[in-house]
């Protein structure tokens, strides 16, 4: 069953391919070579004029689990005006801040997006952050388990374990959470809030365990290499929001002494403390170390303007970023000696110096760093923006003039003291099919997404050229997934249910002789009932599991 | 989660137990001859719910045993008649939740569980000013103060033996250093005496007044002088050496149950609490904990939230979700006639059973379900974690746990009926 998408103007830079007419070829979910000229063509769809990319993918969103359903729970006020009505396709639900899993799915799906990530899956969390997941139709899904200030590995950092013993730990909670990859949030900080530590500098140790966040970050940062996860470790930093953190941004790059690593949102790590009110831009500094370091990727996590909510699993530093809370209402939750997490509303003005310089050191970061195959376009959704945004953000990024407009409206002393009016780089397609589509595949190691090769899996978009790049990204003209039509004119036409990305890292399972004691002295949940068995997303999750391979 | 077996005469380990909202999981349960036994861990709860014999019924349309396939389709005729149905009860699973959802968007319908008054008085509270929390685990290994308020837990048979006399914990704290506070009217403490024979703290007085003895508290805690000797007929200076302990505590934890507090406006009550743990934060640690989640509840809530946007009491009539904490309350609604129709569910052997209502009314309840009233439709259901596996949320809104097929059962699960309906309809 052939279906061929002919005359449109492929971006595909996976293979070098920049704005060039190809034909497209798909058969049984799958992109193919051109077949014999006897195979019948179901259906052809004429692409004469328009732009063929893969599906994007947002590597960082914050899309399913505790934190985010508490978000929902807590924000009425974000749901109500933006209500979605039920079709004969679709359910219904609300969109905005904190949306329901479906309308997520949804949107994603009519942005020309076909998989999205989820950063922060807490072991102690993850079935539920499956469940959400796999109410997030249109989609494929994956999540990075989050550790490193869970008692297990603090106490085996602590005592010395042998590295060994620590990727098996590592290797048998991406196996037992069913994740992608590994994160870590606040190395260390999470569990030293708990001890009623407030702060945690990259040296400065967790006072119960002796152990700084630089060992913590080395430590998991060698397990992801032994473990040959693709993903690098995901590295939520130290003193998120402070000024002056450019320093810590600086010392983490340095810390991992050339291995693999993926900063997040680094926006909010990118602080300085010049000027009257001792906060600046740290974006050129930042930038110029990221291109100094192939062995780091970033994304921005960007700053757009109006009200949003921020859920981090920074429980220390959302605390202290609660006095900032709009409206004034916030959640800390301490997790299972396991992690825990933050829930604060905010709302970033552009009159407001602070807010408005955090958006121009988004800009100047996507602008400084040179390389797009190692900075990704994210808003931290929804910490920084809704990921509905991203169609005005791409716009900022492609069109100068556009975003010069922009920056003459933010507030004059913030605008005054960024570089991003002298910045003249311009995005072009081929560069934003590289930051949303072949770099994040390759970051995540997914070697048949994000590119248009025979071989890949058919997740196209088609776009129509116009010159607001808002309105080109904002309304796909086509979205195929798997193959299947699911999006015409920027609506949903067929809804699927998408999968979910794992990996099955090797590892030594005498690891669970000392979980096993673990869990029996201290926690209360057993270990056998910890791990996520398949069937609990394939039959009671209403997805398929994706095995992507280690290195 | 386990695939279909040969069961009969099989030991299960690590049980989850689906009766209470803290979901004990370390039963170990054996089936012979379809008959189940714990043979360890549990409590009277469980042993009264596992070990029932499941009783011989029948689909009933007016209380006359129909096939299962004519009762689905009776819930068809009676939902496509109805302009405003009442789905309520919604005691299931996550997998039962997501069908109650799915087929409530389909018909308009309102959602509320049979214990929604206690989720909206927590609901309230999140909405309002937010909290600080806590879960399980935590309260095992950090907590050194402990006030029951408005509680003394006993819903929650293994509460104290899972969470707070424990032998090991993990940061050196010992149980006999647990300080133990019941703030309440007639609590039973005996649970809370610890291991070495130390009795709790009891500051005893009317659920009403708990707020009042809470704000005092509060006010002691920040400084205040309090120009009275009683509060609520408790002595200032045992309020003000409490207050002192709470200051100095490492790790305190306010337990409350919002079903427990049935007052009016108990939401104000339970903000009282998530107040002062976060005015406490400000220099030490200090967490809020909230007991519940029975029948479903939690999960019921979670589902009904990353669907919809809202948390439970959300109506769909217009085709999107409207939440009214208020309004959509099954009681209201029943009384102010709003609804012309109602789905209960109740698949947990839940002592709460379904109103009587003068209007079409469907009952999925357990086989053992005796009511006061023929309903329209009642169809016998499986339970979960017992008939058939699945996953519930705990009461922490943190951990999920996977439930368990134990024994064979003739029955239907909440979740593959309403599959039906949703097709049929």
């Amino acid at each position: 069953m052939y279906i061929k998408l002919t005359n449109g103007i492929v971006y595909d830079p996976v293979h070098g391919i920049n704005g060039e007419h190809r034909d497209i070829y798909i058969n049984d979910g799958q992109i193919t070579r051109k077949p014999s000229s006897n195979t019948k063509i179901c259906k052809t769809y004429d692409m004469k004029g328009k732009i063929i990319m893969a599906g994007a993918i947002d590597i960082h969103t914050h899309i399913g689990g505790g934190k985010v359903n508490i978000a929902r729970m807590m924000l009425p006020e974000d749901h109500v005006n933006d209500l979605v009505e039920r079709t004969e396709l679709t359910r219904s639900g609300c969109g905005n801040a904190a949306p329901s899993t479906l309308t997520a799915g949804y949107r994603y799906a009519e942005m020309g997006y076909t998989a999205c990530f989820e950063p922060a899956m807490l072991p102690s969390n993850a079935r539920q952050t499956h469940m959400e997941m796999g109410d997030t139709p249109m989609v494929d899904k994956g999540a990075y388990a989050m550790l490193g200030s869970d008692d297990f590995f603090l106490r085996m950092l602590a005592s010395k374990k042998d590295q060994a013993a620590i990727s098996d730990y590592v290797g048998w909670t991406i196996n037992a959470t069913q994740a992608l990859g590994i994160k870590v949030v606040n190395p260390g900080g999470i569990s030293a809030f708990k001890f009623n530590q407030r702060k945690l500098e990259l040296d400065e140790l967790n006072q119960y365990y002796g152990v700084s966040p630089r060992d913590i970050i080395k430590s998991l940062a060698r397990a992801v290499t032994e473990l040959g996860i693709p993903h690098p470790l995901h590295v939520h930093g130290c003193n998120l929001g402070v000024p002056g953190n450019l320093n810590t941004t600086l010392e983490t790059i340095d810390a991992v002494e050339g291995m693999r690593m993926h900063l997040t949102h680094i926006q909010f790590h990118s602080y300085g403390t010049e000027g009257d009110k001792k906060f600046s831009s740290g974006a050129a500094e930042i930038a110029e170390a990221v291109n100094k370091n192939p062995n780091i990727s970033i994304d921005v996590g960007q700053v757009l303007f109006g009200q949003t909510v921020t859920a981090s699993g920074d429980s220390m530093l959302q605390y202290a970023g609660h006095w900032h809370a709009h409206p004034k209402k916030w959640v800390i939750m301490d997790i299972e000696c396991d992690a825990g997490c933050g829930v604060v509303p905010f709302k970033y003005r552009d009159k407001n110096f602070v807010n408005a310089l955090q958006w121009a050191i988004g800009l100047e970061l996507f602008l400084l760093v040179d390389d797009p195959w190692r900075i990704f376009l994210t808003t931290d959704h929804p910490n920084g923006a809704p990921f509905t945004s991203y169609p005005h953000l791409i716009r900022l990024l492609m069109d100068r003039s556009f975003r010069n407009d922009m920056l003459s409206t933010i507030n004059k002393e913030a605008a005054a003291s960024s570089t991003l009016a002298s910045l003249d780089r311009e995005y072009s397609l081929y560069d934003i099919a590289i930051m949303t589509r072949a770099a994040p595949a390759r970051s995540l190691g997914l070697k048949n997404r994000g590119h248009l090769g025979p071989g890949a899996v058919a997740d196209i978009t088609v776009y129509s050229n116009h010159k607001d790049k808002e309105k080109m990204f904002s309304k796909p003209d086509y979205v195929f997934k798997d193959g299947v039509l699911i999006v015409r004119n920027g609506k949903i036409v067929k809804v699927v249910n998408g999968g979910t990305h794992t990996l099955r890292p090797e590892y030594d399972n005498g690891i669970e002789k000392s979980l096993k004691r673990y869990f029996d002295k201290y926690q209360t949940i057993s270990l056998s009932n910890f791990k996520i068995d398949n069937d609990e997303i394939v039959e009671h999750g209403n997805s398929k599991i994706i095995v992507q391979p280690c290195m | 989660m386990h695939k279909k077996s040969n069961i009969s005469s099989a030991i299960s380990k690590d049980v989850t137990c689906p009766f209470c909202g803290i979901l004990c999981d370390d039963l170990v349960i054996q089936n012979q001859a379809e008959t189940l036994k714990i043979l360890k861990n549990g409590c009277p709860k469980a042993a009264a719910a596992f070990e029932s014999k499941q009783l011989v019924t029948s689909a009933k349309i007016k209380g006359k045993n129909v096939p299962l396939s004519e009762a689905i389709d009776a819930i068809c005729n009676i939902l496509k008649k109805s302009q405003n149905p009442l789905f309520a009860g919604l005691g299931t699973d996550v997998d039962g939740m997501r069908q109650v959802m799915h087929l409530a968007d389909k018909t308009g319908a309102t959602v509320d569980h049979m214990h929604g008054e206690a989720l909206i008085r927590n609901s309230l509270v999140l909405q309002d000013l937010g909290w600080i929390t806590t879960t399980m685990t935590e309260i095992r290994n950090r907590a050194d103060l402990i006030i029951f308020a408005g509680t003394d837990a006993n819903n929650y048979p293994r509460f104290f033996e899972r969470t707070i006399w424990n032998k090991e914990s993990m940061f050196k704290l010992k149980s006999e250093q647990r300080q133990i506070v019941y703030i309440g009217n007639q609590l039973d403490g005996k649970a809370g005496i610890n291991p070495n024979g130390k009795r709790p703290l009891f500051l005893n007085c009317k659920t009403e007044q708990i707020s009042e003895v809470i704000s005092s508290l509060h006010a002691l805690i920040t400084g205040a002088a309090l120009d009275i000797e009683k509060v609520a007929g408790i002595k200032v200076k045992t309020l003000q050496s409490l207050a002192e302990k709470m200051k100095t505590a490492k790790y305190g934890v306010i337990v409350w149950s919002a079903a427990e507090l049935n007052i009016p406006h108990a939401e104000l009550t339970i903000q009282n609490f998530c107040e002062l743990v976060k005015y406490l934060t400000r220099f030490t640690r200090f967490a809020g904990f909230s007991l519940g989640g029975d029948d479903g509840a939690t999960s019921a809530n979670s589902v009904c939230a990353w669907q919809s946007g809202y948390p439970l009491r959300v109506n769909f009539n217009k085709g999107y979700p409207e939440y009214d904490a208020q309004r959509n309350s099954t009681h209201k609604l029943l009384k102010d006639k709003e609804v012309d129709s109602l789905l209960w569910i109740s698949s947990f052997s839940s002592k709460v059973n379904s109103p009587c209502a003068s209007i079409p009314t469907i009952v999925l309840g357990t086989p053992e379900t005796k009511l006061k009233f023929k309903p329209d439709i009642f169809i016998p259901v499986s339970t979960p974690g017992v008939d058939h596996s699945g996953q519930l949320i705990r009461a922490d809104s943190v951990v999920s746990l996977p439930l368990k097929k134990l024994r064979t059962s003739s029955y239907a699960n909440v979740s593959s009926i309403l599959k039906q309906v949703i097709e049929r309809i």
